[in-house]
C-alpha cells in the first residue's frame, strides 16, 4: 500500500472511530458533529471531481447543495402537511422516504448542473468562477424571495425522514447511513478516476489542445464531470437538511460554496480523500476553536493561508508527497 | 491524382492586413514526406492550424481522402485521421508516458464515456499504446512521469501519441526543434519509417533533415507557395535561393 492509502485508511478509521467512542461515552452531540463532517466530506467529494480532476473551480456548488436540501425540504414538508406538491396535470405527493428523496435530490441537482454547466463551461478561468458564482447567487435570491417554502426563514421538518429497516432518529444509525453513502461514493469516484473518462478529464485539465488533437471534446468531458459533481453535492445537501431537519437559503449562499472549496484545499486538491480530511479538520476547528472565540474563522484563514503558501498539495500532499500517477 | 491523401485548395487566411495564408493549394500523396519550408513568419504554423481545424479559414477547402473538412472541428478531424504533433510539446505532463499514449489509443477507439472500468487495465488500449512507444524507442520509459522526460523524449512521445491514432496523414510541426545532432538523427530514422504508415506533411527548419527526408518540398513565403518540387529542383531554383536559402550560398 502506498503512503497515501495508509493516510486514507487512517482518516476513515478516525471518522468511524470517533462516533463509536462517543456512542460508548454517551456523547450524542459528538456523533452529530461526525455526521456533519461526513456530509461535508460528501459535498466536497462531489466538487472534487469537477475542481480537482477537471480543474473547474466552481464557486457555485452551494446551488447544488441547496437544491438537494430543498428537494428534501419540499418533499418532506408536503408529506408532513398531507398536501400534494401538485395535482394537475398529474398528482405528485410529498414523501418521507429517504431513498426517494435522495433520488429526487440527485436528479434535480444534476439537471441544474447540466443547465449551469452547459452555459458556464463555454468560459474558463476567472470567468468560469464568476459565472458559477452568479448562477449560485441567482438561485440563492430566488429561494429568499419565494414565499411558498419559507423564503428567508427556511423550512423546518418536524421528524427526520425514514429509511427502511433503520431508526434514523438514533444519531448513530443516521451517522452509519451517511458514512456508508460516503464510502460508496469514494469507491465510485476512485473508479471514475481510473476509468477512461477520468484519464481524459484529467488530461483535459492538464492540456486542452492535447485532448482535442486525439479527437476528444474537452467541453463534453467537463460537462459530464460537472453533472456528476453536482449530483453528488446535491445528495450531500439532502442529507445535511435531514441532519438539521431544516433547510434555508443559507445552504445556497456563496459562503457555503467557499466552504466546500476550503475542505478540498485543506485536504488536498484532486486527492480522493482530500475533501474527507479537509472536512474533518474543518469540523474539528469549528468545534474546538468555535468554543473559544466567535471569530474562529481567523484561525481557519491562517491555516488556509499556510496551506496555500507552503503545502499546495494540502494535508495529504504534505504527508504523502506527490501523487503517484496510476498505471 | 488518385493517391492524394490530403489536399488544400485555394486556402486563405488574413489577420487584419496581414495575409498569413494566401491562395495555398498543395497536396500530400500516399507514402511521401512533403516538407513545408519557409522563413520565420511565412505562415507555416498558421497553415497547419487551418488544416487541423484549430483555426478557421477565410476561404478555401481542406480535403482528406476526398472528404471536404470545411466546418469540421479539430476533434472530429483528429478522429477522421489527422495525426498532429506540435511545435511546442503538448502533452499531459502529470500523466505517465504510457498514459499519454493510452489517451491517444482511447481517442482512436472512441468510447471515452466509460466510467467504471480501469483504463490502464484495458489490454487493447495498453498494447496499442505500448506498440507505439516501442516504435519511437520509448518502451522503457512507459512508467515515467511525462514532466520528467527530456525535451527530445517529449518530441518522441508526441510522435507516439500521433501514431496511436492510426492516422491517414501526419502533420508534424518542427519535430526536430531543439533536438541535438544525435536526437535529430534518431528522429530522421523514425520519420523515414513512418511514411510507410501514413504520409507526412512536415514543417521543419532543419534543412539537413528536410533534404534528407523529403520526397517533395514546398516553399512558403509571405503566406504564398512560391515553388513545389523535388529536393533537387528546390536546391537549384534561383528564386528560392534569393527568398530563403540566401543569395550567398555557393552553387
Amino acid at each position: 500500500m502506498t503512503r497515501e492509502t495508509w493516510i486514507n485508511v487512517a482518516a476513515l478509521a478516525v471518522l468511524l472511530g470517533v462516533p463509536l467512542w462517543a456512542l460508548m461515552a454517551d456523547e450524542p452531540f459528538i456523533i452529530t458533529l461526525a455526521t456533519r463532517a461526513v456530509i461535508f466530506a460528501l459535498a466536497g467529494v462531489g466538487l472534487n471531481l469537477a475542481l480537482g480532476t477537471g480543474g473547474l473551480v466552481s464557486l457555485g456548488h452551494a446551488a447544488f447543495f441547496g437544491i438537494g436540501g430543498y428537494a428534501m425540504g419540499i418533499l418532506a414538508s408536503h408529506a408532513q402537511a398531507y398536501t400534494p406538491i401538485m395535482e394537475a396535470p398529474f398528482l405528485i405527493e410529498g414523501t418521507k422516504s429517504m431513498p426517494v428523496i435522495w433520488l429526487v435530490a440527485m436528479v434535480t441537482s444534476a439537471l441544474a448542473a447540466l443547465a449551469i454547466g452547459a452555459l458556464s463551461l463555454r468560459t474558463s478561468g476567472v470567468y468560469f468562477i464568476m459565472i458559477t458564482l452568479a448562477f449560485g447567487q441567482m438561485i440563492y435570491y430566488f429561494a429568499i424571495s419565494w414565499p411558498a417554502y419559507g423564503g428567508e426563514d427556511g423550512l423546518s421538518i418536524y421528524k427526520r425522514n425514514e429509511f427502511p429497516g433503520l431508526n434514523t432518529l438514533v444519531p448513530m444509525q443516521f451517522f452509519g447511513l451517511c458514512f456508508a453513502i460516503l464510502c460508496l461514493t469514494l469507491l465510485l469516484m476512485n473508479a471514475i478516476h481510473k476509468s477512461s473518462f477520468g484519464l481524459a478529464l484529467s488530461a483535459a485539465r492538464q492540456n486542452e489542445t492535447r485532448v482535442l488533437s486525439v479527437g476528444m471534446k474537452p467541453y463534453h468531458l467537463r460537462l459530464v464531470a460537472f453533472v456528476i459533481s453536482g449530483a453528488v453535492t446535491g445528495l450531500a445537501g439532502a442529507l445535511f437538511a435531514d441532519l438539521n431537519r431544516f433547510v434555508s437559503p443559507t445552504m445556497l449562499s456563496w459562503q457555503m460554496s467557499g466552504e466546500i472549496i476550503i475542505f478540498i484545499i485543506i485536504g488536498g486538491v484532486g486527492r480522493l480523500f482530500g475533501p474527507v480530511i479537509g472536512a474533518m479538520i474543518f469540523i474539528l476547528l469549528e468545534h474546538t476553536l468555535g468554543g473559544l472565540s466567535e471569530f474562529w474563522h481567523v484561525y481557519l484563514g491562517a491555516l488556509l493561508l499556510g496551506i496555500v503558501l507552503f503545502a499546495k498539495g494540502g494535508v495529504i500532499g504534505a504527508l504523502a508527497g506527490r501523487e503517484k500517477a496510476h498505471d | 491524382m488518385t493517391d492524394v491523401v490530403l489536399s488544400t485548395e485555394r486556402l486563405f487566411k488574413s489577420f487584419g492586413a496581414l495575409k498569413a495564408t494566401n491562395d495555398v493549394s498543395l497536396n500530400l500523396r500516399k507514402g511521401e514526406i512533403h516538407a513545408l519550408i519557409g522563413p520565420n513568419g511565412a505562415g507555416k504554423s498558421t497553415l497547419i492550424q487551418q488544416i487541423t481545424g484549430h483555426l478557421a479559414s477565410d476561404s478555401g477547402t481542406v480535403r482528406l481522402m476526398d472528404e471536404d473538412l470545411t466546418g469540421v472541428g479539430p476533434a472530429e478531424r483528429a478522429r477522421k485521421g489527422l495525426g498532429r504533433t506540435f511545435q511546442i510539446s503538448s502533452l499531459a505532463m502529470e500523466h505517465t508516458v504510457l498514459q499519454n499514449a493510452v489517451l491517444g489509443a482511447l481517442g482512436q477507439r472512441g468510447n471515452v464515456m466509460s466510467f467504471l472500468k480501469p483504463v490502464m487495465k484495458d489490454d487493447q488500449l495498453v498494447s496499442a499504446a505500448k506498440a507505439a512507444l516501442a516504435q519511437v524507442g520509448l518502451a522503457e520509459f512507459a512508467a515515467t512521469r511525462t514532466a520528467d522526460l527530456s525535451h527530445g523524449q517529449r518530441r518522441q512521445l508526441e510522435v507516439a501519441v500521433a501514431l496511436t491514432l492510426k492516422p491517414r496523414a501526419f502533420l508534424m510541426d518542427e519535430p526536430m526543434a531543439g533536438l541535438g545532432l544525435e536526437g535529430a538523427q534518431q528522429m530522421i530514422g523514425l520519420l523515414t519509417e513512418l511514411r510507410k504508415e501514413a504520409p507526412i506533411l512536415l514543417i521543419e527548419h532543419d534543412m539537413d533533415a528536410v533534404f534528407a527526408l523529403a520526397d517533395r518540398i514546398s516553399v512558403l513565403v509571405y503566406g504564398e507557395v512560391i515553388a513545389t518540387g523535388t529536393p533537387e529542383e528546390i536546391k537549384v531554383n534561383p528564386e528560392i535561393r534569393r527568398a530563403y536559402l540566401g543569395d550567398e550560398v555557393p552553387a
